[in-house]
């Protein structure tokens, strides 16, 4: 009943936000989110799983409840934990914490509807990462559309309309595509399969269960899934070339939807590739391996190519997501227990690290009003401590020893080196790895010309220190990446314990 | 009947109760002609229809009607002319909500309405009829409750007598109407001719038999469904009889656009699912007149969604939005009679039974809220809708969530209908060609109609008012019905299990 105690608190303090007069609509919303971030992090210390989720593994706080009965299959309320979706749902509560924080100072209209629909997607994220069956994931999957696409839209910047729509067209027609792919899937699998619950289905698969549908053998009928639910993931991570949304999304958001749309949001695609496509359709992974790596290689490259050519700093952050999701999906393909092992723990690390970034720009643009590089100089002379952070976080970014960028980095690039199940591995690696020449270029060159130099911003306002609860926050996530960097075995021991069922052991 | 040992009759309560409150509302009327008391009336429409859906659900779950428990089973009323069982108590539901929510709006959208008397017992009236449709079983009684249905709603099309659009529409209606009617009816005639007989059990009976008399009127016969399928197509605002809709929804009063789109389609489409499933089964039928009869309803089906959608999405006008988007919709659920061919048919027919009960809670909610923009005076565009979110953010809260849920979007119960709508139509399609264009469709079709639905989302949420506004008016009735059905949209989103068992159970009352 933990998780559903979780969801019901940030669901309900969503409600409770909404009718609350705008004045206290911040704090209180903060107030309510501490109770998730306190009860998922005791999840974390009672966590008594093993195994991985869907293949027989021992779920953590699981409840299931009857919900319809659709012809021969069931769909039911079934949540539960392991090693992968844990320190996600943890990441999850705090960031969402942290991007309420952030919103105090920035956030002067319809406060009480803002901050509900930032405990509303809470709600739903934590539903993403924790369902187990089929529609009860689907619902909570599409449902964090709506409350981002009003965040983008009403709270964001010039162009915030057009990137909403963008946003909102994109994701859901990926999810269609998706969900077609998937029910294709389910009855093909026939009579081996009587529910839509997750578990059942992965173990059919990897049983060989599908038999043929449409007049398809089995074997295509797999391939056509796994392309057609690639494919629908893809946008969401985003992959190249279905990232174009992300961009103008980012850019047009207000920070703390940023936060939760870099930190969390996109993890829900990497999260679904791993769960899906990587966990039940094995030898599918093997025929795509070459292919799919090579679109996390062009990611990494194209996306910080792309980000080197930007002069917004938002845009730059938010292009960088694109280049560190390449990674991600080249640890995936990699097959190996460091290479997923890696990508996942990436999923979490990066979630902090460009949670922190995105704040960043946040505080600098709150203060200056505007995110341009070139307008910028000197802004370590105004706000120290802010831009202290902000240069940390950039170094986590860069993949800094004992920051948690490295951690994740290193593991996904140890991991693929030596993949056996993709060919050419040691190839695509080094490629993947003149990624971080890139992103040390980009990143040191925009630090170089913001923070460093004589100030030089002419306003008409006084520019002054970044507020305290801003710095606070932006604290507690350094730290957190300092403290994953330093001990990374408090999340990856479990994570790796979740992931080899999966590959069957080995690096 | 083993509730409470009562007659038979009885069973077809639902529909009584909303006749006699029709009656009353006539009495109310004539002992002071001249005094309004438009509580009263709204209140008695309101009690009767509320009392009505109590029976409908009670008997639904005691199992009246209800196939193969003892001492129940499908009760037969007056030789055959009417039966009670599941299918038709499941859409006494539809109909009973949509009246409630409909009587509830109009007592604040009526205010200062000469003809409020009137316009109550034509509603209950053309409620009853709806109901009576649910119950039919032959021919005649069923052509006898649709005009029964049609003839108020005619005057309730056209009751805003001093304003030309509803006068206009109202006729339009009563034209398209009647021609509509006049082709059922010859339909009917072709299908007696055929077969000898109007009793839908029997006349299945009759084209099961192998009779070589009738074996050789098969196009007579042929031509008598499709006549049947027109008149159909009238009432249900399906191609190719739906042009009337956009017109009649538009002129209309909203709620009155509401009560057609949402019950009046639903009777259209219970009159299909019974006369097609009871009637015309598929094997002999197809023997007889050399054609599968679900294929001319794929076409239809594909051809009412992919036109409706697009028509809605070119709109300006919100309630020509709304009518094109029921057209659409109109078009989603014919896949449940599309679909019967296949194995797992009755599965897709039940879920088309789900997505018209989910529709009508969001789609009369979507009219009403039209019904209380045209109150405050706001204007009919989707421009002129920018920005009322400021003034009235629950109202235009309970608009999202019903566009949203039109849309199919979680977490609203419009999901669940759809998608299981699609989930089923896949296993049925499993070797059926037809039926995977249909599911291609359905889905291309959901994704386009997401522009149009968010795009009124979008006006009322993000963009900026056109003019400044003083607070807008919170008429009581108006909001109590928009907020239960909007409510009733995300609270059957987790309560959707009984909704599912009804609905498939309905289906299986009818598909052996």
């Amino acid at each position: 009943m933990m998780i559903e105690a979780l969801i019901a608190v940030a669901l309900i303090g969503a409600l409770v936000t909404f009718i609350a007069p705008n004045r206290i609509a911040g704090k209180l919303a903060f107030a309510i989110s501490l109770v998730p971030v306190a009860l998922s992090l005791w999840l974390f210390a009672a966590f008594d799983g093993s195994g991985n989720a869907l293949l027989d593994g021992e779920l953590a706080f699981e409840s299931q409840a009857a919900w319809l009965e659709i012809g021969d299959h069931s769909v039911s309320w079934f949540v539960g934990l392991d090693g992968i979706s844990l320190p996600l749902v943890v990441l999850t509560t705090i960031l969402c914490t942290v991007a309420i924080v952030s919103s105090w100072t920035p956030i002067d209209d319809r406060e009480s509807q803002f901050y509900g629909l930032i405990l509303f997607i809470e709600a739903n994220l934590i539903g993403v990462f924790s369902a187990l069956d089929f529609f009860l994931w689907f619902v909570f999957w599409e449902a964090v559309l709506i409350p981002m696409y009003l965040l983008i839209g009403i709270w964001g910047g010039p162009r915030r309309k057009y990137a909403a729509i963008k946003f909102f067209v994109y994701t859901n027609v990926a999810s269609l595509v998706m969900f077609g792919s998937f029910i294709a899937l389910v009855f093909g699998l026939g009579d081996s399969v009587t529910s839509f619950a997750l578990p059942e289905i992965a173990t059919a698969m990897r049983n060989g269960g599908l038999d043929g549908l449409f007049g398809l053998s089995g074997p295509t009928l797999a391939s056509v899934v796994f392309i057609g639910m690639f494919l629908g993931f893809a946008v969401k991570v985003p992959i190249v070339p279905f990232h174009t949304w992300l961009p103008d999304a980012h850019v047009e958001a207000p920070t703390p939807a940023s936060v939760l749309l870099a930190g969390v949001l996109l993890k829900m695609g990497t999260y679904a590739l791993l769960r899906f496509n990587f966990t039940m359709f094995p030898e599918q992974v093997e025929v795509y391996a070459i292919p799919i790596a090579a679109i996390a290689v062009i990611s990494v490259i194209y996306g910080a190519m792309l980000a080197l050519a930007q002069t917004d700093l938002k845009r730059i952050v938010a292009y960088s997501s694109v280049s560190s999701m390449g990674y991600v999906i080249l640890g995936l393909v990699a097959y190996t227990t460091f290479g997923v092992g890696g990508a996942t723990f990436q999923m979490v690390s990066h979630g902090l690290i460009s949670g922190l970034m995105f704040m960043a720009v946040g505080v600098i643009y709150n203060a200056t009003h505007t995110r341009m590089v070139t307008d910028m100089s000197g802004m370590a002379d105004r706000m120290p401590i802010a831009v202290g952070i902000l240069i940390a976080g950039a170094f986590g970014y860069m993949g800094l020893p004992l920051m948690s960028g490295f951690y994740g980095e290193f593991t996904i690039f140890f991991g693929t080196f030596g993949s056996e199940l993709l060919s050419y591995s040691p190839l695509f690696t080094s490629l993947a790895m003149f990624g971080i020449v890139i992103v040390a270029g980009y990143l040191l060159f925009a630090l170089q010309r913001t923070v460093f130099g004589p100030y030089r911003l002419e306003t008409d306002y006084e520019v002054g220190r970044a507020p305290v609860h801003d710095v606070a926050s932006m604290g507690v996530l350094l730290g957190l990446i300092i403290l994953l960097g330093v001990a990374p075995d408090l999340i990856f021991d479990m994570i790796t314990d979740a992931i080899d069922p999966i590959i069957g052991g080995g690096l | 009947m083993a509730v409470l040992e009562l007659p038979d009759w009885m069973a077809l309560a639902p529909a009584l109760i909303l006749a006699g409150t029709a009656l009353v509302l006539f009495l109310i009327d004539s002992i002071e002609p001249h005094s309004t008391n438009r509580t009263l009336l709204s209140g008695t429409a309101v009690a009767g229809s509320l009392s009505s859906l109590a029976v409908a659900v009670w008997f639904t779950v005691a199992g009246v009607g209800a196939k193969g428990i003892e001492n129940y089973g499908v009760i037969d009323i007056m030789n055959g002319q009417f039966v009670v069982d599941q299918l038709a108590l499941y859409f006494m539901i539809i109909i009973a909500v949509v009246t409630a929510l409909v009587t509830v709006a109009s007592y604040d959208y009526l205010q200062d309405h000469t003809y409020q008397a009137e316009y109550y017992s034509l509603v209950v009236l053309a409620a009853t009829g709806m109901s009576m449709i649910a119950a039919s079983n032959s021919l005649v009684t069923i052509f006898i409750a649709l005009e029964l249905t049609s003839l108020p709603s005619y005057a309730l099309v056209a009751i805003l007598k001093d304003n030309r659009g509803s006068v206009e529409a109202g006729l339009k209606y009563f034209l398209i109407g009647a021609l509509s009617s006049a082709i059922f009816v010859y339909g009917v005639s072709l299908v007696y001719g055929a077969t000898g007989s109007l009793q839908l059990t029997r006349i299945a009976a009759v084209l099961e038999s192998g009779d070589a008399a009738v074996g050789d009127m098969g196009g007579l016969l042929g031509l008598g469904i499709l006549m049947l399928i027109g008149g159909i197509a009238f009432k249900t605002a399906s191609v190719p009889f739906h042009f009337w809709a956009p017109e009649a929804y538009e002129g209309a009063p909203a709620p009155i656009s509401a009560f057609l789109s949402s019950a009046s389609k639903a009777a259209g489409f219970v009159l299909a699912f019974r006369v097609f499933t009871t009637a015309f089964p598929l094997e002999a039928t197809t023997g007889i007149i050399g054609v599968d009869w679900t294929l001319v309803f794929a076409i239809l089906a594909i051809v009412t969604m992919t036109l409706g959608n697009f028509a809605a999405a070119t709109q300006e006008n919100v309630k020509r939005m709304l009518a094109y988007s029921s057209i659409g919709h109109a078009g989603y659920v014919l896949i449940g009679l599309a679909a019967l061919s296949a194995d797992g048919g009755d599965l897709v027919m039940g879920a088309a039974m789900m997505h018209l009960l989910v529709y009508g809670f969001m789609n009369t909610g979507a009219f009403l809220f039209v019904g209380l923009a045209e109150h405050w005076g706001v204007g009919r565009t989707f421009e002129d809708y920018n920005g009322l979110a400021e003034r009235a953010p629950f109202a235009c809260g309970a608009m999202a969530v019903f566009m949203f849920s039109l849309a199919g979007v979680p977490p609203f119960s419009g999901f669940w209908s759809k998608y299981l709508l699609y989930t089923e139509l896949i296993n049925a399609a499993a070797d059926n060609t037809v039926l995977l264009v249909l599911a291609a469709a359905l889905v291309i079709n959901s994704a386009l109609s997401l522009y149009y639905y968010s795009r009124l989302v979008k006006s009322l949420w993000i963009e900026e008012p056109l003019l400044d506004r003083d607070r807008l008016a919170q008429p009581t009735g108006l909001y109590a019905a928009i907020i239960a059905a909007a409510v009733m949209t995300v609270v059957l989103l987790p309560a959707f299990g009984p909704v599912a068992d009804a609905a498939l159970e309905a289906a299986a009352a009818v598909v052996a």
